[in-house]
């Protein structure tokens, strides 16, 4: 069992009791709702008499249905704007904060909680999703659950779980040119598999992830639950806190910031912590990876071969048959010129101001090619009007990619963004499982924002390192 | 009926039943996909079996839980590998909002017992044999009660007592009256709002 690191220490600090079905009740910091995942944990609620026990720690907005062309009232789609309705009506009801289309602080909910420093070191979070571990990246515990654990956590303030296992991930080195925060998930997706994670919470350490800024730590604990983990964590440092300096929470309010601090500083994993394992990954090696099949483990590095089936381990062969089948993908080459028709810059993975800026300057006075539709959707309205000012959007419009407004859009179609027929998308997001982007024959390469736009440039996948990037002004 | 500290054990169930034949009957069925996007599950329990009930024009099939007899049951005798296929806690929802409280059947999928002890379902089982009499029993004696003894894990009808098997786990939960995290954790509410005062980044409305 693990000793001594940030998991234990936060989970001990939030343990209210042993329940007598062996599982810990724990005091739940922070509980973002959305629209899709809790009208039904609210009716369950209603049906007991129930109330909302601590609204002042729930915080809600829209992302998975909202639309992200036209959002003018009542939506065109009434399922939608039932939705829509009904969490405003909840929200309304229970007083919970919420950051709602009006309000400029709408968004995905794993970009919101950050910008706006709800998102803390030393907290326990959960969300009706599952990329919940986005908020890892604070050092915070954070986990998506079910429907029932909804009302739970909205009844009781609390949740109930059994303990995990801890497994360390050191990322040794610096990243290389090019190479990115996406590409060390997709790596370690790779390596261990889209189950290795089950049963455990990952810490990702060492000097590349170190170095990372705030958003490339997010895009790395988003992906946990893809290698089968619930949560995902970064240890909180000096990039953590001057994210947190600059948010609503502390911006005027340094004093709070002060008396935090020592908290924050205080859950730190010890330097003798105990792990239940611990793996090393050498970050100079790895190059761009993209995805060559249908789930977010089977990746390959941009210069590397495609694996034939039959050199993976017994269990993966027959996927990975099916995958390629799906993806028409030859085993021995690379994916380097697989043509695209779709590129998608977004998702709760990498759709915050950073990726914008990176991709912008590679974008700068370059066409979109013939025949590929792109598009940009911003995480949330805040990271649209940042990157409007900036003169983002011009550069993305300029160059013919589509501006939309903030949402999950096309991360997994329920909108009106959707793949058609047998489309390849370049994708900045997390899941390319058959169907996730609207269509059940499209396909979806997942890869780092910047190798999208490099893929919507050239209208095929390709290795950004060989392209130069302009400085924007 | 009252467990400790609110929550209802559940160690008996008692009603008329229905009867449910077929094997491997999925999620799907029980609940297709289209009904899924609702903000409620409170009116599922009209979509439950759906597509196995009406026609596409609406007209009723023939189907026991269209039939007058069975209108009130709330035993669900079914066969095996009830409840496979996805995970979707719309299934056991729609059931019991149709008025099921029990199930007896030869076996049920893992998730979808799960989801059902969550809602305070038994899902207790018995061999083929057993299961097919009950079935004719039922369809014989549509007012006949059934005895669900979860702790004594039996279930009797007329003058017969059958042994059934309850999950371990099952029982305890729902015996002990555990079954239900919300009642447990909402029982220990007072330590609760200690534990979030002694958090240094906790503020609480008053
Ligand atoms: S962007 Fe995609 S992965 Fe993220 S919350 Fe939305 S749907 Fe889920």
């Amino acid at each position: 069992m693990s000793k001594g690191t940030l998991y234990d220490k936060v989970w001990d600090e939030h343990t209210v009791t042993e329940l007598p079905t062996g599982q810990t009740q724990l005091f739940v910091g922070l509980h973002l709702i959305h629209e899709v995942t809790s009208p039904q944990a609210f009716g369950m609620l209603r049906e007991r008499d129930m109330e909302v026990a601590y609204p002042e720690l729930t915080h809600a907005t829209v992302d998975h249905i909202v639309p992200t062309a036209d959002q003018s009232r009542p939506y065109g789609d009434d399922a939608a704007e039932e939705m829509m309705k009904e969490l405003e009506e909840n929200v309304r009801e229970a007083g919970i904060n919420f950051s709602d289309p009006t309000s400029g602080n709408q968004g995905i909910v794993h970009v919101i909680g950050p910008e706006q420093g709800i998102t803390q070191p030393g907290k326990t979070i959960v969300c009706g999703d599952s990329h919940t571990s986005t908020h890892g990246a604070f050092g915070a515990l954070a986990f998506g659950i079910g429907t029932s654990q909804i009302r739970d956590v909205l009844a009781t303030g609390c949740i109930a779980f059994e303990k995990q296992k801890v497994r360390k991930i050191e990322v040794t080195g610096e990243l290389g040119d090019g190479v990115e925060a996406k590409d060390v998930i997709l790596e370690i997706i790779r390596r261990l598999g889209t189950d290795g994670g089950v049963g455990y919470v990952y810490e990702y350490a060492g000097e590349a992830i170190e170095n990372l800024d705030m958003e490339g730590r997010m895009s790395i604990c988003n992906m946990s639950i893809e290698g089968g983990a619930r949560a995902g964590y970064i240890n909180p440092d000096e990039t953590t806190y001057e994210w947190l300096a600059e948010t609503d929470e502390f911006v005027d309010d340094p004093e709070k910031f002060e008396r935090l601090k020592p908290y924050w500083e205080s859950i730190r994993s010890d330097e003798d912590a105990e792990y239940d394992d611990v793996v090393t990954i050498d970050g100079d090696e790895l190059e761009p990876v993209v995805t060559w099949g249908t789930t977010p483990g089977q990746g390959v590095g941009i210069t590397q071969p495609i694996p034939a089936p039959e050199d993976l381990p017994a269990d993966k062969q027959d996927t990975a048959r099916r995958a390629q089948e799906h993806m028409r993908v030859t085993p021995g080459e690379t994916m380097e010129g697989y043509e695209i028709d779709v590129a998608f810059l977004g998702s709760c993975t990498n759709a915050r101001l950073a990726d914008l800026r990176r991709a912008a300057k590679l974008v700068k006075g370059r066409q979109v090619a013939d025949g590929v539709r792109a598009m940009v959707v911003p995480g949330s309205q805040r990271v649209q009007k940042q990157a409007e000012e900036e003169g983002l959007k011009d550069i993305f419009e300029e160059a013919g990619f589509t501006w939309r407004n903030a949402g999950c859009s096309m991360c997994l179609g329920m909108n009106e963004d959707q793949l058609e027929g047998d489309e390849a998308c370049a994708s900045s997001s997390n899941r390319n499982f058959i169907g996730r982007q609207g269509s059940k024959d499209g396909r979806t390469i997942l890869m780092n924002p910047r190798m999208v736009v490099a893929a919507a440039i050239e209208g095929h996948v390709t290795d950004v390192r060989e392209m130069k990037e302009v400085n924007v002004a | 009926m009252s467990g400790t500290d609110d929550i209802p054990t559940v160690d008996y169930v008692s009603g008329t039943g229905v009867p449910i034949r077929g094997n491997d009957i999925d999620t799907d069925q029980i609940i297709p996909a289209r009904f899924m996007k609702v903000v409620t599950f409170d009116g599922l329990g009209q979509f439950a079996f759906f597509d196995q009930r009406f026609d596409d024009d609406d007209t009723q099939k023939d189907h026991p839980m269209n039939e007058e007899q069975f209108k009130d049951a709330s035993v669900m005798v079914v066969n095996s590998n009830f409840g496979c296929g996805s995970s979707r806690e719309h299934a056991p929802q729609a059931l019991m909002r149709w008025g099921i409280d029990a199930l007896v059947g030869e076996s049920f999928a893992e998730i979808f017992a799960g989801n059902c002890l969550a809602l305070g379902i038994p899902t207790v089982t018995a061999d083929s044999e057993t299961v097919t009499a009950l079935q004719e029993w039922v369809d014989e004696n549509p007012d006949g009660t059934i005895d669900v003894d979860v702790e004594a894990e039996t279930v009797t009808y007329g003058d017969t007592t059958v042994d059934v098997t309850v999950d371990d786990a099952q029982r305890r939960a729902l015996v002990d009256g555990v079954w239900d995290t919300t009642a447990l954790m909402k029982s220990n509410a007072q330590a609760v709002r200690e534990k979030a005062q002694s958090l240094p980044y906790v503020t609480l409305d008053e």
